[in-house]
């Protein structure tokens, strides 16, 4: 390719998407209705645990306006939701029925659901539904032992294990063992915009469509496609704008089923929109777990050995995901650090609490806080800085890539590229460590509560293997890029039209990227897992170069010359020497492409081409946090006084979009270390279920923050060199903050949980100063 | 969340809304204010009221006036109205200063000062302004009106004089001396939340010793109040941090804190130690 004056990727260009979202003309699950349309209501279970007896429906039948009400016996013919990656005998009995039948599991459980010809109507009607059931004991706590589940089965599905060495030997040859009892809290994506879903049967085309769609729309008419027994061709998803996804959103719930069933069974189309209290009891949760972690240590602080006992919390059910998370935890605790042994046994269990699944930077989020209060508490142990037991640790640039005999999400782990060492030392060097660590130091001594911390992590982006994308020049020089991506707001379209953009020569702003749709392309892999940038811009690229290569030969015929004479400026053909000022815009390249034309010659019509990526391992972008923060003895409140975030990742498309990434990762981050979290009482009745109960950080509670973006180690595993940035702001601010909360507090390892409270930490406080 | 279907009443005046309230009342009709309160716990569908007296529209209710030494705050004045300087005097700067701890600005222009009185959150900064003032709550019914003082007219977590006849019409506050000192502080985990605990207090100087001094705490039990022991300590003495701090400890001990499932009694309790004595170092 020839290297073009200004190169649009790594420019921070202003967003393609953003005109509707601020003139109020987005299109999110809420603006979608059809006519006739009927409203559905879930009845939730109010029990945490029973065993139904009966549900009663015929008052809410009678309401004038309601046009059904079913139970799990409606639709005794659906089989429970499936596991995304295909069936699993082994967790098969313990996935969610679409409605409960004979036990309830957690409140908020789907129970009943009443259509009805408006929403108010379905949601009295909802009311008048009774159940009656028998309550039993409520498991809220995955770390005691194992109860029944059901006849036969307990509460731990599996227990996921990995690792490699003799962990044994390790502590046996340990200078010294640490050892800790570490605990996440419940917590997860709550974005702006509560789920949707619009079910519409399309009779005149035999079409089953799902509006409202996110995250993995091609998946998941795949799995739809098989519960119905219908032919994927018969059944489209579509993605609207999305008020946020964080993992939560694009899921297929139960009320994504019903409403499908439903358009198909009552003949008309079906809407159903969550609030925000079902949102708090029905959408995934995630992150709790409890690690019971030691580390074998040799007398210099470094790791010989892990051995990790840990308990996640999957609540009620296992959900699409499988064992996912707790899965990633395993393969991905080590992080940027030389582990010679390694062993993990995750306790995958059941509560009676609302089943979890990812929320953005799953199983990091928390092994990431587990590990660094571990390095935190080997420096607090052998009496080093908590910067040298690091660099001490460090896998180096000469030892990537990196090979690990561990598995996440599927894929082996192999640190792709990186020098981790290099920016903890621009981290250090940007927030001027040293002198934040004397001026920290003098305060304490002078009585306040002062802290600073540190945290290091390797993320991982782009989960392959294979995406494709169709690249199509229209004879007005319009351009569009036909993707199976999808996007949740994180600006997919700008960086997708970027990409295209430099590869073909042409102004970003002429591009139209296309996602979330099932009907315009066959195959697609969404946005999940830090992918959609990797996977979606590599093939778009290639795409592209092929859409450039075909120009350049047609353009090369009608001038005469050699396609290696040519290059794309502005929309338009041109001699690279710059002899010729005028060129050949590409839409005219297209008119002579058409199938009709009499210039296309032997060429396939169409100024038009696929084009595929294909990668064996996922790429590993790294990251170091630093927070200052001072809490106040009289209250426990914490305050953040400065925070830095200096995150790897291999290339910027659009720097400014990963700004924005770090830093709105950051603050869902903080909500986890200080604020948010799901609290159960001990019947399993669920305590927050409202914005006054959640607390999700706002723009008071999130401070400045500093970003460096670095882009030393491109990435080995793709041809644009880049790395995902989607979860790299939030995947270590539980770690951060913990370390830096537990220096104001005099840095011994006080701090074993997340989220921090203030009542906690008053509470410690008053306890050391008695 | 979708309310429960009602019959909306829109009175004009004060005479009509309370011949409606007399109807309804007794059937669980309820007055809507501001609605900042209402109306989510009508969309949760936790309240479902079958008949709503919204008295928006009731033009002698927005009044805010200053006479004789008392402001009287109409039923519909909201929040946000002392968020700027048109009250006058030391009581318009203590209003001022507790209002920013209210809520957040698009709910202080829709929320009114007597409904958050009427509603009597136990964390009510206006509860706790009222009980600190010794104010008045103007009570109105078709059977007369009632002047009830803020020491009697709250009575429990969310439970005031109000019967189910009443509606509230003003508020009265004192005008404090020119010379009086005031000091407001709360704690809460996001800023704009209903506060875990808050503290405030009001004093003059003669000769240099505290006089008249007013700590009430709000937040901490089921509805605001003050705390004579806390005064006591202060009365008479010289300002300074030793009796600030154990005006502090008196209102501690005073309390009967209120426990929920992330503030126990303990951590309630600390919590107005703290804020009595930054109260009280803070107040100018
Ligand atoms: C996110 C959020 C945060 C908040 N934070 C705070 C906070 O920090 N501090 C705080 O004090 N408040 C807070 N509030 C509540 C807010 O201040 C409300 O405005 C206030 O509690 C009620 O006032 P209102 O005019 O909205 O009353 P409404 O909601 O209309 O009514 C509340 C109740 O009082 C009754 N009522 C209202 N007016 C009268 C009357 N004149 N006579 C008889 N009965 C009456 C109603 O019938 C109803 O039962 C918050 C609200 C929200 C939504």
């Amino acid at each position: 390719m020839t290297a073009e004056p200004a190169s649009i990727i790594g420019a921070s260009v202003e967003r393609l998407e953003d005109r509707p979202l601020v003139t109020g003309r987005g299109r999110f699950a809420g603006d979608v209705s059809f006519v006739h349309q009927l409203h559905m209501r879930i009845v939730r279970s109010a029990y945490a645990h029973a065993r139904l007896k009966a549900v009663a429906t015929e008052a809410a039948r009678a309401l004038p306006g309601v046009v059904a009400v079913w139970t799990a016996d409606d639709i005794a013919d659906l089989s429970p939701i499936d596991f995304r990656e295909g069936p699993n005998e082994k967790l098969a009995p313990f996935r969610q029925p679409v409605l409960a039948r004979e036990y309830v599991r957690y409140a908020g459980e789907p129970v009943a659901a009443v259509f009805a010809t408006d929403p108010y109507i379905a949601e009295d009607a909802a009311d008048l539904v009774t159940i009656e059931a028998d309550e039993l004991d409520a498991v809220i706590d995955a770390s005691i032992p194992a109860s029944e589940f059901t006849a036969g089965l307990t509460t731990e599905p599996t227990v996921c294990r990995q690792g490699y060495g003799d962990v044994a030997a390790a502590f046996r040859e340990a200078a010294n063992v640490i050892d800790m009892d570490l605990s996440v809290g419940r917590h997860s994506g709550v974005p702006l915009e509560t789920r949707g879903a619009i079910g519409h049967y399309d009779a005149a085309r035999d079409v089953l469509e799902l509006h409202g769609a996110a995250k993995v729309p091609h998946k998941n008419r795949e799995a739809m496609a098989r519960m119905f027994g219908r032919s994927t061709a018969g059944v489209h998803l579509y993605e609207g704008h999305v008020g946020g996804g964080f993992g939560v959103r694009g899921e297929i719930y139960p009320e994504d089923i019903l409403v499908l069933v439903a358009a198909m069974r009552l003949g008309r189309p079906v809407k159903w929109l969550e609030d925000r209290r079902e949102h708090m009891i029905a959408a995934n949760h995630s992150r709790q777990q409890r690690h019971r972690i030691r580390a074998a240590v040799d007398a210099q602080g470094r790791l010989i050995g892990i051995d990790d006992a840990f308990f996640h919390d999957q609540g009620a059910y296992i959900r699409t995901h499988g064992t996912r998370v707790a899965d990633t935890a395993c393969g991905i605790l080590p992080g940027p650090y030389r582990l010679p042994h390694y062993r993990v046994d995750a306790h995958f269990r059941l509560t009676n609490k609302t089943p979890a699944a990812t929320y953005r930077s799953p199983g990091r989020y928390e092994t990431n806080f587990v590990r660094e209060r571990l390095m935190d508490a080997i420096a607090l142990k052998l009496g080093l800085s908590r910067i040298e037991v690091r660099r001490r640790n460090l896998v180096s640039p000469e030892e990537m890539p990196y090979e690990r005999p561990l598995v996440a999400l599927g894929d082996e782990v192999v640190l792709d590229s990186g020098d981790y060492e290099g920016l903890l030392n621009k981290a250090l060097e940007r927030c001027e460590w040293d002198r934040l660590e004397r001026e920290a130091a003098e305060r304490r001594k002078a009585g306040e509560y002062v802290g600073l911390g540190l945290a290091m992590y390797v993320e991982k982006s782009g989960l392959g293997p294979i995406d494709g994308a169709r690249v199509n020049v229209h004879t007005n020089g319009d351009v569009e890029v036909i993707t199976g991506g999808a996007s949740v707001g994180q600006g997919f379209e700008t960086v997708i039209a970027q990409v295209c953009a430099e590869t073909l020569g042409t102004d970003y702003r002429r591009i139209r990227v296309v996602h979330g749709r099932t009907d315009r392309i066959e195959y697609g892999i969404g946005a999940h897992a830090t992918r959609a940038t990797v996977m979606t811009a590599n093939a778009t690229a290639v795409a592209a170069g092929k859409v450039r290569a075909k120009a350049l030969d047609m353009a090369a015929q009608l001038l005469q010359t050699e396609p290696s004479k040519l290059t794309i400026r502005d929309g338009r053909v041109v001699n690279s020497d710059g002899s010729d000022s005028a060129g050949m815009p590409l839409g005219d390249l297209a008119h002579h492409l058409r199938p009709l034309s009499s210039t296309r010659g032997e060429r396939e019509p169409g100024l038009a081409a696929e084009g595929w990526f294909t990668t064996s391992h996922m790429t590993y972008p790294y990251g170091v946090q630093v927070a200052l923060v001072k809490i106040d003895p009289g209250t426990g409140g914490v305050h953040i006084e400065k925070m830095l975030i200096a995150f790897d990742i291999g290339r910027a498309i659009n720097p400014m979009l990963v700004r924005g990434q770090l830093v709105g990762g950051f603050a869902q981050g903080l909500g986890g270390a200080l604020f948010e979290e799901f609290q159960y009482d001990e019947r399993g009745q669920p305590l927050s279920v409202t914005f006054a109960d959640y607390l999700m950080p706002t723009a008071h509670e999130v401070p400045e923050v500093d970003v460096l973006i670095a882009e030393d180690a491109a990435s080995t595993t793709n041809p644009l060199g880049i790395k995902g940035a989607g979860e790299g702001g939030i995947a270590a601010v539980g770690a951060v903050i913990a370390s830096a909360v537990d220096d104001a507090l005099g840095g011994k390892g006080l701090i074993t949980q997340i989220p921090i409270t203030p009542q906690a930490l008053k509470a410690i406080i008053d306890g050391q100063k008695s | 969340m979708k309310p429960a279907s009602f019959s909306y009443h829109a009175p004009t005046s004060v005479d009509e809304a309370v011949a409606l309230l007399a109807e309804f009342g007794p059937q669980d009709g309820r007055v809507l204010a501001g609605g900042q309160s209402l109306v989510p716990t009508m969309a949760f569908r936790m309240a479902r009221p079958p008949h709503l007296i919204d008295i928006n529209g009731i033009a002698e209710l927005a009044a805010l006036t200053v006479s004789a030494g008392v402001i009287t705050i109409g039923a519909c004045v909201r929040h946000a109205a002392f968020d700027s300087d048109i009250l006058p005097g030391r009581t318009g700067d203590l209003l001022r200063k507790v209002v920013q701890n209210i809520a957040h600005y698009p709910i202080r222009t829709r929320g009114t000062f007597c409904g958050s009185v009427a509603n009597a959150d136990p964390a009510s900064e206006w509860c706790c302004v009222t009980a600190a003032l010794d104010g008045i709550v103007v009570l109105r019914s078709q059977r007369g009106v009632r002047r009830v003082p803020a020491a009697e007219f709250y009575q429990g977590v969310m439970a005031t004089a109000v019967e189910e006849d009443e509606l509230v019409v003003a508020a009265e506050l004192p005008m404090l001396a020119d010379d009086t000192r005031t000091g407001f502080v709360e704690f809460s985990r996001r800023k704009g939340d209903f506060a875990i605990a808050m503290a405030l207090v009001t004093y003059r100087l003669e000769n240099g010793a505290m006089i008249e001094p007013s700590v009430a705490i709000g937040g901490a039990e089921s509805h605001p109040r003050r705390l004579r022991e806390a005064e006591d300590v202060l009365r008479g003495q010289k300002p300074g941090g030793a009796v600030f701090a154990a005006a502090a400890e008196a209102a501690a001990a005073a309390i009967d804190p209120m426990a929920d499932f992330n503030n126990t009694a303990a951590y309630r309790r600390g919590l107005v130690r703290t804020l009595t004595q930054r109260a009280l170092e803070s107040a100018e």
